[in-house]
């Protein structure tokens, strides 16, 4: 391997948004190399096992590992696209060299362009002994239930009540695992109806308004304190209640993994719509360091169908500044703007839409 | 506890092979993780923290959290939810922040 790798565009990352920007950016000429840290690539759709809603443009009807696997098979067919796996990014420094990581070998890379696509990772809540052994993020309970075919345990409580938390208690029942109940803080659930009605057709109660006050064990979880919340979010004296359980599930949000973005001096705002810090970034998701993109949650945390098509418009939007597809890119790019509008024209999208007007307007003109 | 029906998913399990977890033999199939062959034995306990010796578990499964650091030949501080069981493989618990030998 040369001391110094050159590519024409570096994706960071080898998930949904990854894999599309890497196709995108090949098919209009550029020679692509994906970093993925994981020694295989997917992302977090390896371990989806539902079926993904929407418009059959990002795959609607199939389920999250069957995406992976037709994504993964679509840039391993391109000759300008060359996959490092089992490879962690380490920094992006001033002179625009990349640093990484591969079996302990240090190694350098100097793109022409870089999409950030790293995706998120899971959020934390407080309460007493939330360090205990039986307290999983609900991606780790997908990791272990789905990708490796192990149960975290018995009996779960799972907190929130969004998709992942709806989805992740379907996928504990159907690989018999008894869920005691899903907690949810706000007065109402968060994720698709249509997700909630499967769940209480099984006898799952999904409690809004109620929180968890403390886990209780020896030297892993036995078992949970819950109760109720008022409508300021208080808990109520007396509605507590001691539920036996080896498990808790948390599946309360993520946070885009923003390190590289900070590193490599992008601007960034605290937007809560978005889930977190997000770099600014103009319409062709170009950031306010030059030919720095970002795709995907790490731009805000949305659903891998969003994320896919801002791969798809940064790896275009990467491979045009170099002067690639000068004839077909613009038509490109506005098609996957509508996409995107269009994904986020219900009322799960408004969200991100408060959260992007916001984001622009804290960026005022310099982006 | 392993899955071995499941509506969707089919699992395709690599080859048999045993490792030692703190000198006491572990079964796990090649391709799997350290930590999902672990808690496939039922061993949910991973280590303890440095300063307060509170129990350390799973948590993000993906390699982002440090919940799991463990000494695998030799190595501390290694990452077992994102490293691959190898036949032989000695994994043992750790006690503080781990040094280098």
């Amino acid at each position: 391997m040369p001391a110094l790798k050159e590519i024409e565009v570096l994706i960071i990352g080898g998930g949904p948004a990854g894999l599309c920007a890497a196709a995108a950016a090949a098919d209009l000429g550029a020679g692509v190399l994906i970093i993925e840290r994981d020694d295989k690539l997917g992302g977090q759709l390896v371990k989806q096992t539902h079926k993904f809603f929407g418009s059959r443009k990002q795959y609607a009807g199939e389920r999250g590992y069957q995406i992976g696997n037709l994504l993964i098979e679509q840039c391993s067919t391109k000759a300008k696209v060359e996959v490092w796996s089992g490879t962690t990014a380490l920094g992006i420094y001033e002179d625009g060299v990349v640093t990484a990581e591969k079996n302990g070998q240090h190694l350098k890379i100097k793109p022409q362009k870089i999409i950030i696509a790293t995706g998120a990772s899971e959020k934390m809540i407080t309460f007493p002994n939330n360090d205990m052994p039986g307290i999983y993020g609900a991606g780790a309970v997908q990791t272990l239930m789905n990708v490796h075919g192990i149960v975290p345990g018995q009996r779960v409580l799972m907190i929130g009540a969004g998709n992942i938390g709806l989805i992740v208690s379907y996928q504990l029942l159907q690989a018999g695992v008894d869920v005691a109940a899903i907690i949810e803080a706000a007065p109402t659930i968060g994720g698709y109806l249509v997700h909630a009605s499967k769940i209480r057709r099984a006898g799952v109660p999904i409690l809004t308004s109620h929180t968890i006050k403390e886990a209780y064990g020896g030297e892993s979880v036995e078992g949970a304190i819950i109760c109720q919340l008022d409508e300021n979010w208080q808990p109520i004296p007396g509605s507590e209640e001691d539920l036996k359980v080896d498990v808790i599930c948390l599946a309360v949000g993520l946070s885009p993994l923003t390190e590289l973005c900070f590193q490599a001096d992008c601007q960034m705002n605290y937007i809560p719509e978005l889930s977190g810090h997000v770099p600014l970034r103009n319409d062709y998701l170009e950031t306010t360091r030059p030919g720095l993109y970002v795709a995907g949650d790490v731009s805000g945390v949305e659903e891998a169908s969003s994320a896919m098509v801002e791969g798809r418009l940064a790896g275009i939007s990467a491979a045009y500044s170099l002067a690639y597809g000068k004839d077909v890119a613009p038509k490109l790019q506005a098609e996957a703007l509508a996409e995107l509008s269009e994904l986020r024209a219900g009322p799960a999208g408004q969200k991100t839409m408060q959260g992007l007007k916001k984001l622009m307007e804290k960026g005022g003109a310099g982006c | 506890m392993r899955i071995n029906e499941h509506p969707i998913l089919d699992f395709q399990r690599g080859e048999e092979i045993t490792f030692f977890f703190d000198g006491q033999e572990i079964k796990g199939y090649a391709g799997e993780t350290i930590a999902a062959a672990l808690h496939a034995a039922g061993v949910r306990v991973l280590g303890h923290s440095p300063e307060k010796h509170r129990p350390r578990g799973l948590f993000c499964a993906i390699g982002n959290c440090s919940s799991c650091l463990m000494i695998v030949d030799g190595e501390p501080n290694v990452r077992i939810c994102v490293e691959k069981v190898k036949q032989g493989m000695q994994v043992e618990t750790q006690q503080g922040k781990g040094c280098l030998r």
